[in-house]
């Protein structure tokens, strides 16, 4: 990060902050985009807009010049044809808007991931209507989700997110939107799903070796460590390793477990904040402690954590992992206590 | 967004079937090498469309179409007016689906499917055309459809279309009704623009008439209010032709006046006059019209005048007295010219009017004489005589001896002519056949017709028909009675067709009413309509008003109908809802991401005491809903019978 932005980085950031407060003004006056709505958000008719799209001024140009040859010519039949051209294009404003009628949003599950990594949103749309919602599409965060819905049926749409800094990152405005009947109209909306997604600071790419007291495990490949220290079972998270999973258990019927492994031998790490050198920035710092949580996690070893201000104690597993992790992403914002 | 999707296989499918739709019925008008043009150019795209191949480069495409472009001035001569636009559209579209490789590619050609859709009404606006346009206008909404929603099956996409049509059909009929209609044209038009009418035109030379004897096409429609004039009487005038220059007859000098130079007596015929169009300003009445017809004028040689041309379908109400008595105190310089004959023509024919002079001077008997004459050499009648040379008079009553009416009124003409009596040519249609559907009198081309009038002192023109002579069943019973080689008469005119004539007359009565009522529907027509319905004095304000309730109150019917199929909800998540509400209130709601399993464990930890029945329905409903059977009703009733009497301490 450069010192001192220059003149016209400056510039362009103020106007950039502009810009994003004038869209949310318009949002706010036009679309009545607040802050995150509860869920499920059921679209009503005053919140679906509609207006032609490009093709759809292409086809209004093109009758209107058809109809001025009509009177032109006097052609009774051109007349039929331009108004049946336009009652049709009538009814498709309307197929648009039933198309997004009553459809109802809810925010669906939203898996952590380290930034830069691209977060996946899951949001749940449901249709209550015994009829087809074809050509949907969901804009969020710049990208786009084609999809469609069966009569009485639901879909699970992933947006994906390219995500930057660590921490909390929102899914923030959706435009769901759709052309359908014949693309000359477009019906859209916005909503605010109050959804979120959590962003562990990137792991650093090229991380030191894990500190002292961990030395003694380090030589001990991944694979082997404590296969022979079998612990117990618990339920199946989508984080572990599939190389744990119970086949034996799931292959007899029984739900998907994970095996535990306890007494893997080799000392406790402390990561500690403190120690780490001195000319490191904070996001640095949150970056090595995070890679190192990885690669504890990976070889399955104890750690425990101290950060300023906070303390971990000592733990193994997925879910240590993922709190310790949390705390790094949050570290230094208000939402840290925000459980 | 920018789609850059190729398209499938059934969307170009579509857009084939919509182009071949709009082109097929230009094929009549297009020139030949456009029409093999057009085809193989959709032939290649469907090849290439079931081979999966890739469409020609695009400089080949650029390079047909300046060929073709070339080809249509040749054709044409010019590029500018309906004809070469109608021809170079067709071309373009064909390229165009050629080259189509995005959904916005088929998108501007469907544009271009309806700008050639309108050009098929420049030629021809029948109920057949109407038909096929609604059928292409089905097509390319299809087309549209399918780019939108390709995942649909094909007759699904072709149901929702014909959902969309019938949707915007009421629409259509409101706007056509009531849209302010403005009587074009808006600026002058390429001289081109009335090409496609026929009719009788203003000079006759051998053949011209017997031309119009091939076509089946209608002329003009007559409803009389009474009985029809008998058939002897049903002589329509058109142009009246004086100058003869040895091989063409053209009209003389004639006055246009507000009133008519004549004063009608006898017996009135009234009648309405629908007229098609053919660009020319006389009105084909039947002799003689009375006078004062409101937006006519009266030519002095018995026409009928409109102020302009008739370019479109023209209905009249129109009195004639077919026995009026015309042209007693004719102009003397009209006579002169009743009399002139070029010098060096028909020597045969001035020798035969010679000997049938000698010793005879009144007028009258000449006439009586000639037409004895006449009746003695033996002409026969028909369509397609042979080819005459210079002194096609006398080829015809010395030598070939057979002629159609133009020939027949031509030599009357010239013998009266040669023999010193004021004699002309008088063209239009004659007789005519009684739809027995609707009771008008249908006259088409094919009766087109050329007579004779003699001017003869103190009875003024009378109206002589040579034709009668040799072939008077013309006259009677029309040309089918009248000619002995049929073979050259349109179908529906030839003997033994009945059953096809009788379903003719039922199609010509349908085609009036769609004639009088679609495509004669004008601002005249539209100012009576609403007149009739009670708004007195209509102007573009009542229209618009009117027009803005009926769209409104159609607008709220589609919305009607979108929201009619608002949420009805399923029994099952009507009850699971319910569940979840009633824990809400208990402090436990359910977290959005939670699914049914995860909460009942949560609420069975949080309610120890109904942990029981609180994991039994949750269980329940994540059977119902998630599991492999459909949930069956019974089931789904007795959960929301447990949810209803679940209590919770």
């Amino acid at each position: 990060m450069p010192a001192r932005p220059d003149a016209s980085r400056r510039h362009f950031i103020a106007s950039r902050r502009h810009l994003t407060a004038l869209r949310r003004h318009l949002d706010r006056w036009l679309f009545r985009v607040g802050p995150p709505e509860p869920s499920p958000i059921v679209l009503g008719q005053r919140r679906i807009f509609v207006l032609p799209t490009p093709a759809g001024l292409a086809f209004a140009t093109a009758l209107l010049v058809m109809l001025i040859a009509s009177i032109n010519y006097n052609l009774s039949l051109g007349y039929a044809l331009v108004f049946l051209l336009g009652g049709v294009s009538v009814a498709s404003i309307v197929h648009a808007f039933r198309n997004l009628l009553h459809l109802s949003f809810s925010p669906g599950r939203a898996e952590p991931v380290f930034a830069g990594e691209r977060a996946s949103f899951h949001i749940v749309v449901a249709n209550h209507r015994p009829a087809r919602r074809p050509a949907l599409r969901l804009t969020a965060h710049g990208a786009v989700v084609p999809f469609e819905i069966g009569a009485w049926d639901g879909a699970d749409v992933i947006v994906p997110a390219v995500t930057a800094g660590r921490g909390w990152m929102t899914l923030g405005r959706v435009r769901i939107e759709t052309t359908y009947p014949l693309g000359l109209i477009r019906a859209w909306s916005i909503l605010v799903p109050d959804q979120r997604c959590l962003v562990y600071p990137a792991p650093e790419p090229t991380p030191p070796p894990l500190p002292e007291g961990a030395s003694r495990s380090l030589g001990r490949q991944t694979g082997s460590a404590g296969d022979d220290d079998f612990a117990g079972l618990r339920r199946h998270q989508p984080a572990d390793s599939p190389r744990h999973v119970a086949w034996k258990t799931l292959a007899r019927g029984g739900p998907m477990l994970t095996k535990q492994f306890s007494g893997m031998d080799g000392g406790e790490i402390h990561l500690d904040w403190n120690t780490l050198p001195a000319e490191l920035g904070t996001e640095a710092r949150l970056s090595r402690m995070t890679a190192w949580i990885v690669a504890a996690g990976q070889q399955g070893l104890a750690f425990s954590l101290a950060l300023p201000g906070a303390r971990i104690a000592t733990g193994r597993g997925s879910e240590h992992s993922a709190n310790c992790l949390r705390r790094l992403a949050l570290f230094g914002t208000d939402v840290a206590a925000d459980a | 967004m920018r789609d850059t999707r190729s398209p499938t296989p059934v969307q170009f499918g579509w857009l084939l079937a919509a182009v071949t739709a709009t082109l097929a019925p230009h094929a009549i008008e297009l020139p030949y090498w456009l029409i093999v043009l057009c085809a193989s150019l959709i032939a290649i795209r469907s090849a290439l469309l079931l081979r999966r191949g890739k469409p020609p480069r695009q400089l080949l495409i650029l390079l047909v179409a300046v060929a073709a472009g070339i080809g249509v001035r040749f054709e044409f001569g010019h590029f500018f007016g309906k004809d070469p636009g109608v021809a170079l559209l067709a071309v373009l579209l064909c390229l165009k689906l050629l080259e189509s490789r995005t959904p916005r590619d088929l998108r501007a050609a469907v544009l271009l499917a309806y700008f050639l859709q309108l050009g098929l009404f420049f030629y021809n606006q029948t109920p057949s055309i109407a038909a096929l346009a609604l059928a292409g206008a089905l097509l390319t909404t299809t087309t549209l459809q399918s780019l939108e929603d390709a995942a649909a099956r094909p007759a699904a996409q072709l149901r929702t279309s014909a959902v969309l049509l019938a949707q915007g059909l009421p629409f259509m009929l409101v706007l056509f009704v009531l849209f302010p209609r403005v009587q074009g044209p808006l600026w002058g038009l390429p001289s081109d623009a009335y090409s496609g009418m026929t009719g009788l035109s203003d000079t006759m030379t051998p053949g011209s008439i017997s031309q119009l004897g091939l076509s089946d096409a209608i002329a003009f429609r007559a409803e009389f209010s009474g009985a029809p004039p008998p058939p002897s009487q049903r002589y329509w005038r058109g142009p009246v032709l004086t100058r003869y220059d040895g091989r063409s007859w053209r009209p003389g000098f004639s006055t246009i006046a507000a009133a008519p130079r004549y004063k009608p007596s006898g017996r009135a015929y009234e009648y309405r006059l629908t007229l098609e169009a053919h660009n020319q300003p006389w009105l084909l009445a039947l002799d003689f019209p009375a006078a004062s017809i409101p937006k006519t004028r009266y030519a002095g040689d018995f026409r009928l005048l409109a102020e302009q041309p008739v370019r479109m379908r023209t209905r009249l109400d129109l009195r004639s007295y077919p026995a009026t008595a015309v042209g007693k105190d004719e102009d003397a310089f009209v006579l002169a010219e009743a009399r002139r004959l070029p010098a060096d023509f028909n020597p045969r024919s001035r020798s035969l009017a010679k000997a049938i002079t000698a010793g005879a001077s009144d007028p009258a008997a000449i006439l009586a004489r000639t037409l004895e004459r006449l009746r003695g050499i033996d002409l026969r009648y028909t369509l397609s005589p042979p080819l005459l040379g210079t002194h096609a008079v006398d080829e015809f009553l010395f030598d070939t001896r057979q002629g159609f009416c133009e020939h027949f009124a031509s030599a009357f003409v010239f013998l009266m002519r040669a023999a010193g009596v004021p004699a002309r040519v008088v063209t239009g249609y004659q007789g005519g056949e009684i739809n027995p559907v609707d009771g008008s009198l249908v006259v088409r081309q094919s009766d087109a017709h050329a007579w004779a009038e003699v001017w003869l002192a103190g009875r003024g023109w009378v109206r002589v028909d040579p034709t009668a002579l040799s072939a008077p069943a013309r006259i009677e019973s029309g040309l089918s009675a009248a000619l002995q080689d049929w073979d050259a008469l349109p179908l529906l005119r030839r003997p033994g067709m009945d059953w096809l004539r009788d379903l003719r007359h039922r199609w010509d009565a349908l085609s009036n009413t769609w004639n009088q009522w679609v495509l004669g529907y004008n601002p005249d027509r539209q100012r009576d309509l609403l007149e009739r319905i009670g708004f007195p004095q209509p102007d573009w304000r009542t229209l618009a008003m009117l027009l803005g309730v009926s769209a409104t109150g159609l607008m709220l019917l589609l919305l009607a109908w979108a929201f009619a199929q608002r949420r009805r909800h399923d029994p099952l998540d009507v009850a699971w809802a319910r569940f979840s509400r009633k824990l809400a209130r208990h402090g436990a709601a359910r977290l959005p991401w939670e699914g049914p399993l995860d909460y009942g464990r949560r609420l069975a930890m949080t309610f120890p005491e109904s942990s029981e029945p609180l994991r039994t329905i949750s269980e329940d409903y994540a059977r119902l809903r998630y599991g492999a059977e459909p949930a069956d009703p019974r089931s789904v009733r007795l959960l929301a019978r447990s949810i209803r009497r679940l209590k919770l301490k």
